[in-house]
């Protein structure tokens, strides 16, 4: 499993109840369910994911995040997950303030486009960057919204979001993000996980 | 058609009181098993047919000598795994291959009932059904499942009894039925009346049924089981063993040959006036509006695991109506997953060979079993 659920497990106590939105293959529900004995359920627009959870005998709705999760009511969930799609939305900041409406709080990750390579290769090359964590050509990316860390930041702040906590993740390497630091992981992280709450 | 050897019933000696405010008892329910039940009586499926369907849900049917209804996923390895579960069906009170319905006898007149038959609802059938549950001693089924009318049933059957079921199989359904499927309905029943046949549903005395009405009702529904595309891809303009059109009203098209030949065979094996009362009881189905127009207090007693399924191509009940028992779900925080599958076989999707259908059913019952 990769470094990323391991931190988002982390963040998640013993036997909360947890939506995964856009859950993919239910690598994260899966062992969410097994190790901490969370009640989970995902949302994923994909059928083959779809199958490939009732596979591994999660509860997965089929749908949108855009659309679907109007459905649920406040407060239904003690954690609403979001890991690396929040960018794909057409409204980034709609689907913010659903999940922190459905979700007591939420577990927000994104692919940082402040990271030093995805930099460096848009000064030196000067194409758009493609990355691991960014590996589609800009012609092909679900990517819609992209953003840095800092943005991020910015944009939870100027809307009264509390953030429990930031991550940044830099392969197998973990950190926290504050203020005073905030620049450096915007340069060196390749991902944030942030825990947020409104 | 001699039926009888082949048909096990139950005699429920019990009164039922039905929606129409008449009660009936001492009725017969036919039914059908599959499978066994194990020693902790903890591995019974009731599976919940649809309009046209009967209790010889697999296997080959000893009325029709053609293969059960739901032969593709129920038996042996199969979705339904008869080999793992214990699988019950039963004839729908108001059919006709077995339980009561409209050609039985009336007990006080000793008369066919024709349409003296009480009108009979989705909430009447599973009512009288869970006597079955109660013959084979079983506390909790292992699952509930049904497509289509069958669907219907599921969710009212789970709304009735909430502790009876552990998990809950809606496929290819709605809550409610729309005013499409009321008018198509409705198109049927007027095919059978005009029938001069029918003769106000007391065919039975005459010894000539409504075949014609029938047929012509099945023909039209027929096509609502299907896709646009579907249709287009099997048959399109093809024509019926001639070089070229005739300029006559004969099948010149095999689209025309082949819903011919679905209502022929249909009258061999169905009774008119159950049709009637049948497409009577999914129109008047609205499970919301028993609960005040509230559908998610339908399930809110239950904890069962609840997987709903839907066909892409599916236009009788469209993805959307089976979304809306999805989100009603959702809305009290219940357990539910739902898949639309992607089929152009329309809405007999659920009744054919479509792999990701089976294999989600397959894999969602097997997984919950084991988490038992």
């Amino acid at each position: 499993m990769k470094n990323e659920f391991k931190v988002i497990a982390e963040l998640i106590e013993q036997d909360k109840k947890v939506l995964d939105v856009g859950c993919a293959d239910g690598t994260l529900m899966k062992f969410l369910k097994d190790n901490k004995n969370i009640n989970i359920r995902g949302l994923e627009i994909s059928k083959d994911k779809v199958q490939k959870c009732i596979a591994k005998g999660l509860t997965v709705i089929e749908g949108n995040a855009e659309k679907d999760l109007m459905q649920f009511p406040d407060k239904s969930f003690d954690y609403v997950v979001l890991s690396q799609t929040l960018q794909a939305f057409l409204n980034p900041e709609k689907v913010i303030n659903e999940l922190l409406r459905v979700g007591k709080k939420a577990i927000v990750t994104i692919p940082n486009f402040g990271y030093w390579k995805i930099r460096l290769h848009l000064l030196t090359k000067g194409t758009m960057p493609i990355t691991k964590t960014l590996p589609d050509e800009w012609y092909n990316t679900p990517n819609l919204h992209m953003c840095t860390i800092k943005d991020f930041v910015h944009f939870v702040k100027s809307r009264n979001i509390k953030i429990f906590k930031s991550i940044a993740l830099n392969n197998e390497n973990v950190s926290s993000i504050n203020d005073t630091n905030l620049g450096v992981k915007n340069l060196y992280a390749d991902l944030g996980i942030f825990l947020i709450e409104k | 058609m001699n039926t009888e050897k082949n048909i096990k019933t139950l005699l429920v000696k019990k009164p039922l009181k039905l929606d129409c405010g008449k009660t009936i008892n001492n009725f017969p329910i036919a039914y059908e098993t599959y499978g066994s039940l194990n020693e902790k009586k903890d591995n019974a499926i009731l599976v919940f047919h649809a309009l046209t369907g009967d209790q010889f849900v697999t296997g080959l049917n000893p009325i029709t000598n053609k293969d059960g209804w739901w032969s593709y996923a129920v038996g042996s390895n199969k979705s339904i795994d008869t080999n793992k579960y214990f699988v019950i069906c039963s004839n729908v009170i108001g059919g006709c291959l077995g339980s009561f319905g409209p050609n039985h006898k009336d007990p006080e007149t000793q008369k066919v009932f024709g349409t003296n038959f009480p009108v009979i609802t989705i909430n009447d059938m599973v009512n009288a059904q869970y006597n079955l549950i109660e013959h084979f001693g079983i506390d909790k089924l292992f699952s509930i499942v049904g497509g289509s009318m069958g669907g219907m049933q599921v969710l009212q059957f789970i709304s009735n009894f909430p502790d009876k079921a552990k998990t809950v199989i809606p496929i290819a359904c709605t809550s409610s039925h729309s005013a499409q499927n009321i008018a198509f309905n409705e198109l049927g029943r007027q095919a059978i009346a005009a029938d001069s046949n029918w003769n106000e549903g007391n065919y039975n005395s005459k010894d000539t049924i409504p075949d014609k009405g029938l047929a012509v009702a099945r023909m039209a529904a027929h096509i609502t089981y299907l896709s646009k595309k579907g249709l287009q891809e099997k048959f399109g303009r093809k024509l019926q063993e001639r070089e070229d059109l005739k300029f006559g009203f004969d099948a010149d098209f095999q689209i025309e040959s082949y819903l011919r030949y679905q209502g022929s065979v249909f009258v061999d094996r169905f009774d008119a006036n159950s049709y009637l009362y049948i497409t009577r009881a999914m129109d008047y189905f609205d499970l919301g509006k028993q609960f005040n127009g509230n559908l998610s207090d339908a399930f809110k007693e239950t904890r069962a695991k609840f997987f709903i399924i839907s066909f892409t191509s599916d236009w009788l009940y469209p993805t959307q109506e089976n979304k809306d028992i999805v989100i009603a779900l959702n809305a009290i925080g219940a357990d539910v997953g739902f898949v639309e599958i992607e089929s152009d076989k329309g809405h007999d999707s659920f009744l054919l060979d479509v792999p990701d259908f089976l294999s989600a059913l397959k894999n969602f019952l097997d997984k919950s079993y084991i988490e038992n």
